[in-house]
């Protein structure tokens, strides 16, 4: 039931009210609405339920394992959130004088160092407000690289055919055009089909080391040399930097610009609108166009460094110094994990990954480069489940959820086909990760004693299987108030 | 196994092409890649009188698994689009020979239709696919 549907005219409670009142006559009259907003009149008890219900009918970490590949769903510590909702944080206001700052300003700058040494680029920056805003300033940064040299004419941004699609997305929003790579049947890039269409066209690639196969590409080095031949710059998304962190740094591997999703690997909130942090950071060639402000250390002294002294950076990305609360977890995250910390992510993301492969092919299911070691995530294909039984990749995963499992990513990477990929990250443990097995073992073996039971998953949930065609075609976005609910 | 008829020709990419009495052809795609792909929900067309090479990428479906680009299977000028997959895109699901077309072409050269796969060739490829 929508909280719109318990509503009654005239009931109100005090607690979403104004703690003051509001005077409408300083508001001028053409701002003013005409008609009520039609907000839903509920006492503080209806409201308090109504969320509490909606709350736990929710899959979360805090409720549920989470596999879903390529989102690293690891548990982020109370303490990040906690610390970094201390009173003189939240009261710090942005325009506050770098003097009296000089507390949070030591924060961003520590997490700026640590996030450099850990992916071993030259300079970080804060910024961006998210990763999609990260691989913006990231690809922004290398046109203005190829635009300050007087490089006119690289007009292509090269995307292997297994990138996250915000990649390409990305290249077309700067301006370029798209190639795609395509993925050799290792799950290596096709070196052959790279060197074939490099040339002075070239502006950079896009590439996810770990990529989306799940798979470290071994010809990394190679990939950099190729490209930097032809005079292209390489662009890391970090996506996948669970899997390495304290391991390999994307610096390292030749990479001249990096996008880092908080939220993935250190500790900030997953989905729900965010708020997202997607810094950068850069080799040499690419310092001087970062975005601004990021903060220096001079002596014993914080500050801002603006336009001013970096005439040559690509400029703002938010008003002020990018989602301050989530740098903040970020740092506090960094700062428990410690240098040691850090390669025990890498360690038992890639452990954890590895055993549930492992378990899964003795469990007899498929996956999609058995040769290779699993990174931080895996593929399982369900091609032959389907085929014999017409249960597919997401009626399995639809299934799970009845088990109390959230689905693993579905039909991604799309170049494998009825996949899930799985990715159970390190902060889960063996019995976890094992009863996972047992259900998708369950669930395979319904599908083949009794498959409409999978086809018509979830069961025991308060919503069925939806209707994705017709939200799809037909979605509907908005409720209306009929006129016997406006009373 | 999908329907694979005899008088089309067909790409790598799951396209079909039909060559008409006028010297144009006709695209669209096959029974087995709408089936890969699952219930259609939007259709992006090629404009009218672009100019393509082979294989580049003029059109984008998309089902409820997926986006993916189509390609145009041989270098030519497009003459017609089928505007009412736009309304209609579950069309590629039902009738993906017939009134699933997606654009028609005047081809560089006819002879370049001829190069592509044949049915029994395309069926050779999707069965390895299936198994």
């Amino acid at each position: 039931m929508l909280i719109f549907e318990q509503s009654k005219a005239n009931r109100f409670n005090r607690a979403q009210q104004p703690g003051e009142a509001v005077d409408l006559n300083k508001i001028p009259t053409e701002f003013r609405r005409q008609q009520s907003a039609e907000m839903p009149a509920v006492s503080e008890l209806q409201a308090v339920r109504h969320y509490t219900r909606l709350s736990q009918k929710n899959f979360s970490i805090d409720t549920h394992f989470y596999p879903l590949g390529s989102c690293t769903m690891k548990y982020n510590p109370r303490a990040c959130n906690s610390l970094a909702m201390q009173a003189n944080f939240l009261g710090h206001h942005p325009l506050t004088p770098a003097s009296h700052g000089q507390g949070f300003l030591q924060c961003v700058y520590e997490l700026q160092e640590i996030l450099k040494e850990a992916t071993g680029m030259k300079g970080v920056s804060m910024q961006p407000m998210a990763g999609a805003q990260g691989e913006f300033a990231g690809l922004a940064m290398i046109r203005a690289y190829h635009d300050t040299r007087g490089d006119e004419g690289r007009t292509e941004i090269l995307c292997p055919d297994a990138a996250h699609g915000t990649n390409p997305a990305t290249a077309i929003m700067c301006g370029y055009t798209v190639c795609e790579i395509p993925t050799g049947d290792d799950g290596d890039v096709d070196l052959e089909a790279l060197k074939a269409v490099v040339g002075p066209q070239t502006a950079g690639i896009m590439l996810t080391n770990p990529s989306t196969l799940g798979v470290f590409d071994r010809n990394i080095k190679e990939i950099a040399n190729v490209v930097h031949a032809a005079g292209g710059l390489l662009y890391y998304d970090g996506a996948n930097l669970n899997a390495i962190l304290g391991k390999v740094k994307p610096g390292d591997m030749g990479f001249d610009v990096i996008h880092i999703n908080l939220h993935k690997t250190f500790s900030t909130p997953h989905g729900g609108g965010g708020p997202g942090s997607g810094p950068v950071g850069v080799g040499e060639r690419l310092l001087p166009f970062m975005p601004v402000p990021v903060v220096a250390k001079t002596d014993s002294n914080y500050r801002w460094l603006t336009e001013k002294d970096a005439p040559q950076s690509i400029g703002r990305l938010s008003a002020n110094m990018g989602n301050s609360g989530i740098v903040l977890r970020a740092y506090i995250y960094a700062r428990m994990l410690g240098r040691e910390g850090m390669e025990r992510v890498a360690d038992y993301a890639t452990l954890n990954a590895n055993y549930l492969m492992v378990k899964l092919i003795e469990a007899g299911f498929e996956v999609a480069l058995p040769e290779r070691r699993a990174t931080h995530e895996f593929i399982v294909t369900l091609k032959k489940l389907t085929k014999e039984t017409g249960v597919s990749a997401m009626d399995v995963a639809k299934r799970l959820l009845d088990y109390g499992y959230h689905a693993p990513t579905t039909y991604f990477p799309l170049i494998v086909p009825e996949c899930l990929l799985i990715e159970p990250t390190e902060t889960e443990s063996k019995e976890e990760i094992d009863g996972f097995v047992a259900a998708l073992l369950a669930v395979k073996q319904e599908a083949y004693e009794d498959p409409d039971k999978v086809k018509s998953a979830p069961h025991t949930l308060p919503v069925k299987r939806l209707d994705d065609v017709r939200a799809a075609r037909k979605p509907d976005l908005r409720w209306q108030a009929t006129e016997k609910q406006k009373g | 196994m999908s329907n694979t008829p005899n008088e089309l020709f067909y790409t790598q990419s799951h396209e079909w092409v039909r060559i008409e009495d006028d010297g144009s052809v006709t695209v669209g795609i096959s029974e087995h890649a709408q089936a890969l792909l699952g219930d259609m929900v939007f259709i992006e067309l090629p404009e009218i009188d672009s100019e393509l090479d082979v294989g580049q990428d003029c059109a984008v479906i998309e089902s409820v698994k997926a986006a993916s680009d189509i390609y145009s299977p041989v270098a030519g000028t497009v003459i017609a689009i089928n505007e009412a997959l736009e309304d209609a895109p579950e069309t590629i699901n039902s009738d993906a020979y017939g009134e699933g077309w997606i654009f028609k072409l005047q081809p560089a050269s006819l002879s370049d239709v001829r190069e592509l796969m044949s049915a029994e060739e395309y069926s050779a490829l999707i069965t390895e696919d299936e198994d």
